[in-house]
């Protein structure tokens, strides 16, 4: 099913938890929500289940107008990062639940709805468990089980809830794994919500990047990593660093005349300069392309070497990696050249 | 390393002391007093004390305390389920307000509650002519002492289930909702279960204080025997009369209820782990 997400905004009190936020997902996709807290990445993805109402704008389910449709009524799958099964019920009335629920006439028979519930139990590999208490679970099996109950319904939509938050790093590894099999056998739409970047680029197939109830790219984990739109991507995936830069005429001057970079969008003003730690290469501290730095640290890590360094005039050190042969000890000067950057 | 730290320590005989004198506290205060009851109730033998309690004033006392606490409890049980509903899984305007007024017959003298019924429903109150001309006898019969009783014990069940349903969020009920429950089967199938041990426990606190209520009911009752007088006025009225023993029979029954008021809470805490994390009163 393909969602469409049109020019939503939702305050609560004077916080601004969406700002017009516009998304389309591809029917089978596998979309990520990703930004820090705050950012309206929970937010969006109720408003999308019908736990939680826009102020304004639109959401719609193939072409459909769903905004004012509650979530009983709009057969999704919701996992919530606390798993929230129902204490008093065995895992197998937990995920038979949204059956059992449903009106007469549309209710499974009793044999149907206990073979579903065997079926699923056996996709998330725990056949043997049916008559457990959520409370005798562990974490990461409590929400294998929220997930199957949320799969009973034959839901249209996939929704997630950071739905590994409340693991341990581990079982998060190897759950993140299974949730993306599961995704590609059922063929749902999915959307996760994580401010976990690995997470997001482990598993999404596309990812959105918010910040501030606003989005702030749409991009495969390709193309946030290598081409992020905003300073705010850059930063926030992967390692960056930042340096203010002076930009003019086409050239971007670190410091007081310390490098000067070639600026091919050409901006002008005050600028922030992005360098991600690997692209770089050493140089002549004399080079005019290159950064004279001041070595802090040095320390080996797999193939590559990691520096901090210092730029004068730059208050927060700065990361690279470097080849192991070249043998950096601290308070070394070096030269370092970027290789690939990006000016914002 | 020497174990001991005097400032966090004490010494045995501190320690016997301190105890000893906790124990002789509730000795005399708690424990002397009840047994004194069935004592007093017993002093004349068996015989008297079933003479006493088969007497139709004791008996219609007993009655009325019962139709009472039948009337109250649930009325407070559901209202307790609504308010505490509303209060832990939503937000709005004048939440603060609802909180407050549901602590409201806590913070007011027992006398003060029975008098407000008087004022509004008594023959002198706001509504008293109009009841009069159509006939309606509230203040002085059996609707006042419900009335007054349903207004003592309102906050018992809701103090103890708000604090457990913000404890329990709103996480499990929107689960069911997203699996296509209606908002009555969420709740009888969700929200009940998740909160019937508090519940329950809210009830035995409101029942034993519905039967066990003298202040406002006997501002309202009007004592009329046979007729409005509950079993605590009863006890009143008897004592009054110097008949000690038919007084200490009476007294003896709501004594009996309230041990096993606090056996059945023992046996739930014990057995369900219950938090009390509402009011204690």
């Amino acid at each position: 099913m393909s969602i469409v997400v049109e020019n939503i905004s939702r305050r609560f009190g004077g916080f601004t938890a969406l700002d017009r936020v516009s998304l389309e997902t591809k029917p089978g996709e596998f979309l990520a929500l990703l930004g820090p807290s705050g950012s309206g990445k929970t937010t969006l993805l109720r408003t999308i289940a019908g736990l939680d109402f826009a102020d304004e704008g639109h959401v719609l389910f193939d072409g459909q107008d769903m905004t004012g449709t509650p979530a009983a009524e709009r057969r999704i799958g919701f996992v919530f990062q606390n798993y929230a099964l129902f204490r008093h019920m065995t895992v197998a009335e937990n995920i038979a639940f949204g059956l059992t629920v449903r009106k007469r006439r549309d209710r499974p028979a009793k044999a149907a709805i206990a073979a579903k519930v065997a079926e699923l139990l056996e996709l998330i590999q725990l056949p043997q468990l049916g008559d457990r208490y959520p409370a005798q679970l562990s974490g990461g099996q409590r929400q294998r089980v929220a997930l199957a109950r949320a799969l009973a319904i034959e839901p249209r939509l996939l929704l997630l809830d950071e739905p590994f938050g409340a693991l341990d790093a581990q079982v998060r590894k190897d759950l993140r794994g299974w949730l993306r099999r599961i995704h590609d056998e059922t063929g749902l739409t999915s959307i996760f919500v994580t401010h976990d970047q690995e997470e997001a680029l482990e598993i999404a197939d596309r990812i959105v990047v918010m910040r501030g109830g606003v989005i702030e790219q749409v991009g495969t984990p390709h193309e946030v990593q290598s081409a992020p739109a905003t300073a705010f991507v850059s930063s926030f995936i992967g390692e960056t660093n930042r340096l203010p830069v002076m930009r003019r005429d086409g050239a971007a001057v670190v410091g007081e005349g310390l490098a000067v970079l070639p600026d091919e969008a050409r901006g002008h003003g005050v600028g922030e300069l992005h360098i991600r730690p690997h692209d770089v290469e050493l140089a002549e501290t004399g080079d005019k392309d290159a950064l004279a730095v001041t070595v802090l640290t040095a320390r080996p890590i797999g193939r590559s070497g990691r520096i901090t360094a210092q730029v004068a005039g730059v208050a927060e050190a700065l990361t690279f990696d470097l080849p192991v042969a070249v043998a950096a000890a601290a308070g070394d000067r070096l030269g370092v050249r970027p290789v690939r950057y990006r000016i914002f | 390393m020497s174990g001991s730290n005097p400032t966090t320590v004490e010494s045995p005989w501190a320690r016997r002391a301190l105890i000893g004198t906790g124990f002789l506290f509730l000795a005399l205060f708690l424990f002397l007093p009840l047994v004194m009851v069935f004592v007093g109730a017993l002093a004349k033998g068996w015989a008297t004390f079933a003479t006493e309690l088969s007497d139709p004033d004791a008996l219609a006392a007993i009655r009325l305390t019962l139709l009472v606490a039948a009337i109250s409890v649930p009325v407070n049980a559901v209202f307790g389920v609504a308010a505490s509903w509303a209060i832990a899984k939503f937000d709005f305007r004048g939440k603060s307000l609802l909180i407050s007024l549901i602590d409201l017959p806590f913070s007011v003298s027992p006398v003060v509650s029975g008098l407000i019924f008087v004022l509004l429903f008594g023959a002198q109150g706001w509504l008293g002519p109009w009841l009069t001309a159509h006939g309606v006898r509230i203040i002085f019969a059996v609707p006042g002492i419900v009335l007054a009783t349903v207004f003592v014990t309102f906050p018992f069940v809701a103090r103890e289930l708000i604090p457990l349903m913000a404890e329990q969020g709103r996480d499990d009920e929107e689960a069911a909702r997203s699996l296509g429950a209606s908002g009555w089967q969420t709740f009888w199938h969700v929200t009940l279960p998740n909160i019937r041990w508090g519940l329950l426990y809210g009830v035995l606190l409101c029942n034993a204080r519905a039967m066990g209520e003298f202040g406002a009911v006997s501002v309202v009752s009007g004592h009329i025997r046979g007729l409005t007088n509950t079993m605590p006025l009863h006890v009143e009225i008897l004592y009054n009369e110097y008949d000690f023993v038919g007084a200490f029979a009476v007294a003896s029954l709501l004594a009996s209820l309230a041990l096993v008021t606090l056996g059945v809470k023992t046996v739930l805490e014990w057995r369900f782990g219950i938090h009390r994390a509402g009011a204690a009163h």
